[in-house]
């Protein structure tokens, strides 16, 4: 068995006998699914929708939060870069105009401003003069770079034409990276001289890997042709190429979204820093800044899930429950009618039979009379009292008038019975009253019938007219069941807990399994089309209920049908007893 | 023992009268209320055997004024129908078993008598 078949409720396999106008009213399972699915439908939809919306609006509210914070750390540090640039080239500057170029070639006083250099800014490695034909003039600093000819070099011709010079960064000859700032000076004279500066980037590390930038990000420069200028998390060393593209050039501070070589994604901000190569990179990695939202996200589904299976498990309870209830009551009013029909059908029987009987009875007391009083005459007479042949045509006569009026006393005490009575009956007689109901059918059809009453079988508080309707459908129904020639028995034996159990087994042709369980429906016939109301059994049954008893049915197909009628000694809900 | 017998119909008291008289019962005979009461007023009788439905009167009223007019008369109630109202109100006028349904028994209506006559004579 399944689970479905476990926990599926009555009404779901439940066709209904009475077909007609009304019958989809009774359709429990399509109520039932009605109700779960439009329950359900507004329910859930408007808790999707809601979660869905919640859920776009805080993904955007997060990236964009994401975005901004980007946005703004890269314009910060750009600022911070191009500042700490600017500052030594304005440096450089003011010793240009603040020194004439023989002054400058002093070396004691280049020594003297390398050393104020190094003490107030920091960072400076070494000081160049240049003259205007290029050679090297003058140097202080830790090489011997005197009289080097930079006339040929393409910082020079920058320098010449635009003035100043920023250097990419490069490994130098202690394999330390450093970059060169150039300044030009131009004389009154129209002749111009320039001075020039390696820095190392130690300062420079130190301002893009600040901790404000660090941490969740990886903050770098790049040159234009990709290569790393200072040292990176993610990327490498100073002077390896990037695994990300190099951007395309912006004058402002740009968003954009990149996949690696390994296929993550990540939010990429920057930025070109004006007048150098460089070019400021902060890498995140998205899957790690969209952490908090995988949580939020987490809790949301979860919320959902959750919200969702108890909404399903209470619509799914309570309309099972309701149609279940709705069931029941349906149930209980088709008894109820059935009931009522069955005993407007009795009654109306009842009355026809009563009315009959009636009728027949005062001819029948007449005929009675006059037969009576013919055989007192011939039996007074001694010429006729011997007359056997004459004696024995009265008693017939009479006989037959004795049978006559049996019949209508029976009928007319079997249709007497309305509302229940209580008197001490006993089991044997009542079902041999009704047996000989049916005695004719029984001779006609040659049924063999069978009835045992055991000896410890008491008299029972019951009512006489529902018994003998009660044995009537019951053995009526193994009737209908039995092939002519068939056997019937009927057995009474006490039960324990103060019950008697009264047995009709037929050798019929039985009940199909399926049908087993609905032959105390309501209108449930098999003999659709054959006369069968479908009233015997439900009625039989609601009657034993009303007794207090209980009735059962064992069947099998070709073999047979065992109805057990199970009744209270003392019926308990008259609460009176037998003596 | 005399009897009055009391039934619509003609031929079965006739000939119910003539078998109690051929039983050496004294038996006299009406087939209407009315004229029974003619007869109670000119003679007495120990039993009354009467049909709960008689037309006009009824079995039930027939049986109270022949008690006004005879306090010690007893009865028996004859029918044909048997219905429960009529068992019910009929037992409570009458003796226990004092009911009885046609066609009746001649030999069980005389011991009925009997019975009923042996009753008022011990306890008068």
């Amino acid at each position: 068995m399944s689970v479905f078949e476990r926990v599926k409720p009555k009404f779901w396999d439940h066709v209904d006998a009475a077909s007609g106008p009304f019958a989809y009213l009774s359709n429990f399972r399509r109520m039932w699914q009605l109700a779960v699915l439009l329950s359900v439908g507004v329910a859930v939809v408007p808790l999707v929708t809601i979660t869905a919306i919640d859920y776009q609006v805080t993904q955007k509210s997060i990236e964009s939060e994401i975005a901004l914070r980007t946005s703004r750390l890269v314009s910060n540090t750009r600022r911070a870069v191009s500042f700490f640039l600017e500052e030594r080239r304005l440096a450089l500057d003011f010793i240009v105009k603040d020194n004439s170029f023989e002054s400058l070639n002093d070396p004691e006083r280049l020594q003297a401003i390398l050393k104020n250099l190094k003490t107030s800014f920091g960072g400076f490695t070494d000081l160049g003069v240049i003259d205007p034909l290029g050679y090297q003039r003058n140097y202080a600093g830790p090489y011997k770079l005197e009289g080097v000819d930079y006339s040929t070099q393409a910082w020079y011709r920058e320098v010449l034409e635009r003035g100043v010079h920023i250097s990419d960064v490069f490994s130098g000859f202690r394999q330390v990276p450093h970059l060169i700032i150039a300044v030009k000076h131009e004389t009154g004279s129209g002749a111009h001289f320039m001075l020039r500066a390696t820095l190392d980037t130690e300062r420079f590390n130190h301002l893009i890997s600040h901790p404000e930038v660090a941490g969740v990000a990886d903050a770098f420069l790049i040159n234009r042709e990709g290569k790393l200028q200072t040292p990176s998390l993610s990327q490498g060393k100073v002077l390896d190429p990037i695994a990300l593209p190099v951007p395309s050039f912006s004058a402002n501070t740009e968003l954009i979204e990149t996949k690696d070589v390994q296929g993550q994604l990540h939010a990429v901000g920057y930025a070109y820093i004006e007048d150098s190569p460089f070019i400021l990179m902060i890498v995140k990695n998205k899957k790690e800044l969209l952490k908090p939202w995988y949580k939020t996200r987490l809790q949301l589904m979860g919320f959902l899930a959750a919200s969702i299976t108890i909404i399903l498990v209470v619509i799914l309870g309570v309309a099972t429950y309701l149609v279940n209830k709705i069931y029941l009551a349906d149930q209980k009013r088709l008894t109820t009618l059935h009931q009522v029909e069955y005993s407007n059908k009795m009654a109306t029987i009842g009355r026809l039979a009563a009315g009959v009987a009636h009728e027949i009875n005062n001819p029948l007391a007449v005929i009675n009379e006059k037969a009576g009083l013919i055989k007192d005459l011939f039996t007074m007479r001694e010429e006729y009292a011997r007359d056997e042949k004459l004696l024995n045509t009265i008693n017939g006569v009479l006989s037959s008038v004795e049978r006559c009026a049996k019949i209508t006393r029976r009928l007319l005490s079997f249709m007497r019975n309305s509302g229940v009575t209580s008197e001490r009956i006993h089991l044997g007689e009542t079902i041999q009253e009704v047996l000989n109901f049916l005695s004719k059918e029984a001779e006609y059809r040659s049924f063999q019938i069978s009835v045992h009453v055991d000896e410890d079988v008491p008299k029972i508080a019951s009512d006489r007219g529902r018994l003998q309707e009660i044995f009537l459908n019951v053995i009526n129904n193994s009737f209908a069941a039995m092939q002519d020639g068939g056997h019937l028995e009927v057995t009474a034996k006490r039960d324990k807990n103060d019950l008697v159990s009264v047995t009709v087994k037929d050798d019929g042709c039985g009940i199909p399994k399926a049908d087993l369980e609905r032959v105390f429906e309501p209108f449930f016939s098999t003999k659709s089309g054959k006369g069968g109301t479908g009233l015997g059994l439900s009625i039989t049954s609601g009657l034993v209920q009303e007794l207090g008893g209980e009735i059962r049915v064992a069947s099998e197909v070709g073999k047979g049908t065992i109805f057990t009628v199970v009744l209270p000694i003392n019926n308990e809900k008259k609460g009176e007893t037998v003596p | 023992m005399k009897i009055l017998l009391v039934d619509d119909e003609y031929e079965l008291v006739s000939t119910l009268a003539e078998r109690l008289s051929l039983r050496g019962i004294q038996a006299d005979w009406a087939i209407s209320g009315e004229e029974a009461m003619r007869l109670a007023e000119k003679n007495t009788y120990d039993v009354a055997v009467l049909d709960v439905k008689i037309p006009r009167l009824g079995g039930l009223e027939l049986k109270r004024r022949l008690q006004s007019e005879q306090a010690v008369l007893k009865f028996i109630f004859m029918t044909g129908h048997g219905s429960e109202e009529d068992f019910r109100s009929c037992s409570a006028e009458t003796a226990d078993g004092c009911y009885l349904v046609k066609p009746v028994n001649i030999e069980e209506l005389i011991q009925k008598m009997n019975e009923l006559v042996k009753v008022s004579e011990v306890s008068p």
